[in-house]
């Protein structure tokens, strides 16, 4: 591939709500530029990995390189894919910042969402060229023009503007193609600067290293250069450049305001960090503004499911970690469910697919705990939330059907259930999203969790002060029904410091035995006994008392639908 | 009266119907033979006096055998009863016992057991059988192998009116000793646990059968009844306890699933008693029984004058036993078809079809699983501890010679820990439960088995 003109190229995203299309919009322009086959089964080529493929989600950005007549002229469209979900909304960002422009997919039946909202914030506040498409028009509750017209009202976007297509059957969509071209400009670069590219994704391949995703800003890179990255302050040698087509295709260079990939011996993802910027060693640049770490907000504990099986969850985890450096890992151990780690995720969908790619990549079978956030311990005096626990900000009417509405509230209330309740309460409607709004004051209490008077680490938890007597009592409820009768009376208790907040008893056993074994059938009371046996195996003492580990888990266990 | 029956060929023996003990028979030494074979080996022959004893008394223990028969029908279901048995309409009498004696037979053969110890007649209503299948059956067992004349025979009695004039037909038949199922001496209760008998018939029916075989008969009785206070329980015992002969089984009434009674008390329609009600009940049994001079040897076993019940101790101390019937469940090793480990077998459930199958193959038997020897020595614990005796070093000894119970169970914890509770007693006669033990056993048996199958795993993996 020679030398581009750079008024020929343009850099775009396509960014939508869960589910509104954005990768079928994207099989449907690599089908129509030719860079795959037109058949049937392409249906979201870009989504490689299994769990994207399930899930029907992107959760890696993918890039595509497609070349465009038009106007007896070719031109390179630069397709960058990213994840549609607010987890990865930094990864969005940093792809968004290699673009001049978006495509912002609106579902024509269900219209804005939680989602479109917040890419057209990104896209608006990076200066890019958004060109609005209502997808799905073929489908039967479509309604283009009420959908257009809550665009124009939310966005300010002239209803004129919306390209009505349908990704699915491919209606409309060579007319976006020549929008892209006509309204996105191309990217400003410099053949002469320095090379300077923005980092956008890396993945871990076996045999090569690292292979980064960039976008040049200026200048040029090939083979054998040496560059080094901003973040990482390490120096590397180029093995590889090339496009994607989406596969890779390597070439000698890539010049300004082109899009690739790159490899240059980094051996961990941590070394190419989203966001980074990469230049020649001898000619540094001013690094590319909004890199951020990777920061997890959401936290659960992860244990295999028996001890033997750690070292092998161990690799998987690194494994896997190898491809996804927002995944924060740290040791841990619990003494009831041994030895495992601490993670945090960027949030909730990235924790279940990271969960879902152990089981179906390494069938590795994990137990996660509850989600915990972030505490910030104050130990001057707190002051309490006023009221409840979500405090209304804001509320804003999009058209005579919707109401968009603020709320500011604690993120462990919204962490584990609250989208689910919000589904359900309005019957799928209603879309919902957030973003971190810091830390604020809380009045929160450890609460313990005693076994005939010995705590049990493992289950202490920490938790509002309102909310200490319900759900102190629900947990010893819980555990009341997992912990099996013993020779001894067992009390469980809740307490905070030394006031017990709710207790439960396990009465003991006064007889126990099978009183008649008739007729020399004893097999039954045999298995019986003996899956009991089995059973004490997997039990953890806690005092004097057996507990057994299901105990924990499912007290402690994310509740699944 | 006496009864002629063929044994082993050429001899007659007598068996008399006198008052007999339990376990002795005064003519026993004049008339009875034994023959034993010299059995299977294990490994060589040779050794100590000490092996060559263990040697014979395994070899005598695959000789023996008891014999359980399930008569399969009733008149009616008992609500609490989720035991192998269907409601007769027409029976064919003729093919029933035909293939009662046809698998008797057939058993007897494929074990290769000479000896007798035991035969037990349960079901179903086994005193709905005619007595000419009990005579019958008992015929045919002498036939293909020694039934001592002083063998216990017993047969379980549903104590109708009807039930209570055959006694004597079953006694001529060869049974003696009875069992008869009175579970409680309130008609209320036993209504509702749907008996079709009164506390009377059942009274008068356990006096005729002491009248018949005095000091052979065993009481049934089911406490933790709807209804039923501790109170109440207690004055039922000391009641019964004047009328009763040498032994009484109690149970304590256990909600099946799929039984009628269970769903009533699922509806709400009735209730049982506390688990702390039903505790102390099962309690102050074992003390007004005890007072009375009845020692418990099982968990709910009581004797006095020594008449245990032998067919029942064949069970815990992990004797053979053949099972003949539908349903029936055995434990025998078929040494005819040259193998050596004991199996636990059940034969068909269903009477129409397992009758299909004896006239076919001469049994049925519908499953048959080897036991391995870890398998076995699990049913040796699980079902000696049962006793109050426990399992005697002895006992232990003859099925696992090469690992006594110390070194299995010495180095458990949890084991010294259940003895330091006083629940378990492991001593220089053997390990049995304490009295408090017992009535807790099966909280004691999941660690005793944990133990037994890590020594186990440990003796295979040194090879």
């Amino acid at each position: 591939m020679s030398r581009f003109p750079v008024e020929n190229i343009r850099n775009f995203s396509i960014i939508a709500h869960v589910d509104h299309g954005k990768s079928t919009l994207a099989d449907r322009l690599l089908e129509m530029t030719g860079a795959i086959a037109k058949t049937e089964r392409n249906k979201q080529v870009l989504d490689k990995l299994q769990v994207e493929r399930e899930r029907g989600i992107t959760v890696k950005a993918q890039t595509a390189s497609l070349f465009y007549m038009y106007n007896g002229q070719t031109y390179l469209l630069n397709l960058i894919d990213t994840p549609g979900h607010v987890d990865f909304s930094y990864e969005v960002s940093r792809s968004i910042s290699a673009c001049q422009g978006v495509l912002l997919i609106v579902d024509a039946n269900q219209g804005i969402q939680a989602q479109t909202v917040a890419n057209f914030y990104l896209a608006f506040e990076a200066q890019l060229t958004i060109i609005p498409v209502l997808n799905k028009i073929d489908l039967k509750n479509a309604d283009p023009e009420r959908v257009a017209s809550q665009i124009e009202k939310v966005f300010d976007i002239p209803k004129e503007d919306c390209i009505r297509i349908s990704a699915k059957l491919g209606t409309n969509v060579d007319q976006v193609l020549e929008e892209i071209v006509k309204r996105i400009p191309p990217p400003v670069a410099r053949g002469d600067e320095p090379f300077k590219a923005l980092v956008f994704d890396s993945t871990f391949d076996h045999y090569r290293g690292v292979v980064t995703n960039i976008a040049l800003f200026g200048g040029q890179v090939s083979k054998g250069d040496k560059i080094m990255s901003a973040h990482a302050g390490k120096v590397y040698e180029v093995n590889e450049v090339g496009i994607l087509r989406p596969e890779e295709q390597p070439t000698d260079r890539l010049y300004g305001g082109q899009v690739g990939y790159l490899i240059a011996g980094m051996k961990e993802v941590k070394e190419a960090q989203i966001g980074d910027t990469l230049f020649h060693q001898k000619h540094p640049v001013e690094a590319l503004p909004g890199f951020k770490p990777a920061k997890a907000m959401v936290f659960a504990g992860m244990y295999p499911v028996d001890q033997s099986e750690y070292s092998s969850l161990r690799s998987a985890v690194d494994r896997l970690t190898l491809n996804d450096s927002s995944v924060t890992v740290q040791r841990d151990s619990s003494h009831a469910l041994g030895a495992g780690w601490r993670l945090g995720f960027l949030g909730l969908l990235h924790m279940e697919v990271f969960n879902q790619r152990l089981e179906q990549e390494y069938n590795a079978s994990v137990i996660m705990t509850v989600p915990t956030v972030p505490y910030k311990a104050v130990f001057s005096s707190a002051k309490l939330i006023k009221g409840h626990r979500g405090v209304q900000k804001n509320m804003v009417y999009i058209d005579d059907q919707r109401v968009m509405m603020k709320y500011l509230f604690p993120l462990n209330e919204v962490i584990v259930d609250f989208y689910d309740h919000l589904k359900s309460l309005s019957s799928g409607y209603a879309s919902f999203d957030y973003e971190d709004a810091g830390y604020q004051p809380a009045d929160l209490v450890k609460m313990d969790i005693l076994l005939n008077g010995k705590p049990v680490e493992e289950l202490a938890m920490i938790v509002h002060r309102d909310k200490a007597y319900s759900s102190g009592k629900a947990l010893c409820e819980r555990l009341k029904d997992c912990i099996p009768r013993q020779l001894f009376e067992i009390a469980v208790q809740a307490a905070i410091g030394s006031k017990v907040m709710a207790r439960e008893t396990i009465k003991a056993y006064r007889k126990n035995v099978l009183a008649k074994c008739y007729g020399g059938d004893i097999t039954r009371k045999m298995k019986l006994l003996k899956k009991q046996a089995e059973g004490k195996k997997k039990m953890r003492r806690i005092g004097n008392i057996e507990v057994p580990k299901d105990a924990f888990i499912s007290v402690l266990k994310r509740k699944d639908k | 009266m006496f009864v002629l029956l063929k044994c082993s060929p050429g001899l007659c023996v007598l068996r008399t119907m006198l008052s007999v003990k339990t376990g002795t028979c005064r003519f026993r030494a004049a008339l009875s033979r034994y023959r034993y074979r010299s059995g299977e080996t294990r490994g060589n022959a040779s050794g100590s006096g000490f092996e060559q004893e263990t040697e014979k008394k395994c070899g005598r223990l695959s000789e023996e055998a008891a014999i359980y028969v399930h008569w399969p029908y009733c008149l009616r279901r008992c609500s609490y009863c989720n035991f192998n048995k269907y409601i007769s309409r027409a029976v064919s009498q003729a093919t029933m016992r035909e293939c009662l004696e046809r698998e008797t037979e057939t058993l007897l053969h494929l074990s290769q057991v000479s000896r007798i110890t035991s035969v037990f007649f349960g079901g179903g209503t086994p005193s709905l059988a005619p007595p000419s299948t009990i005579a019958a059956v008992l015929e045919t067992a002498a036939r293909h192998a020694h039934l001592p004349g002083d063998a216990e025979v017993t047969l379980e009695v549903n104590p109708t009116p009807a039930g209570a004039s055959s006694l004597g037909d079953f006694k001529v038949a060869g049974v003696n000793r009875f069992s008869v199922g009175v579970q409680s001496l309130h008609d209320e209760d036993l209504r509702v646990l749907g008996r079709d008998h009164s506390s009377q018939d059942a009274l008068r029916t356990v006096a005729e059968a002491q009248r018949l075989c005095p000091g052979r008969v065993s009481v049934d009785v089911i406490f933790g009844r709807p209804g039923q206070t501790a109170g109440l329980w207690e004055t039922e015992l000391e009641e019964l306890l004047s009328v009763c002969d040498d032994h009484v089984s109690l149970y304590q009434l256990t909600l099946e699933r799929g039984t009628y009674l269970f769903k009533q008390v699922q509806a709400g329609l009735l209730g049982v008693p506390e688990e702390n009600t039903m505790a102390q009940m099962y309690d102050s049994a074992r003390r007004i029984l005890g007072k009375r001079g009845f020692l418990q040897y099982e968990v709910s076993n009581f004797a006095r004058n020594g008449a245990v019940s032998s067919h029942n101790m064949n069970y815990w101390k992990a004797g053979q036993y053949l099972g003949v019937g539908p349903g029936a469940h055995g434990r025998f090793t078929p040494r005819e078809e040259g193998r050596v480990l004991r199996e636990a077998r059940t034969q068909t459930l269903e009477p129409d079809v397992w009758i299909k199958e004896v006239q076919r193959w001469g049994h049925g038997t519908r499953r048959r699983i080897p036991l391995e020897h870890l398998e076995l020595l699990e049913e040796v614990l699980l079902m000696g501890l049962r006793l109050a005796e426990g399992v005697s070093h002895e006992h232990w000894r003859q099925f696992s010679p090469d690992a006594d119970l110390q070194k299995v169970l010495g180095t458990s914890i949890e084991v010294q820990e259940l003895q330091d509770r006083g629940l378990l007693v492991l001593d220089d006669r053997g390990l049995r439960c304490s009295w408090e033990g017992l009535a807790l056993l099966d909280s004691l048996l999941p660690p005793l088995l944990l133990q037994l199958q890590e020594h186990g795993g440990q003796k295979g993996a040194r090879g």
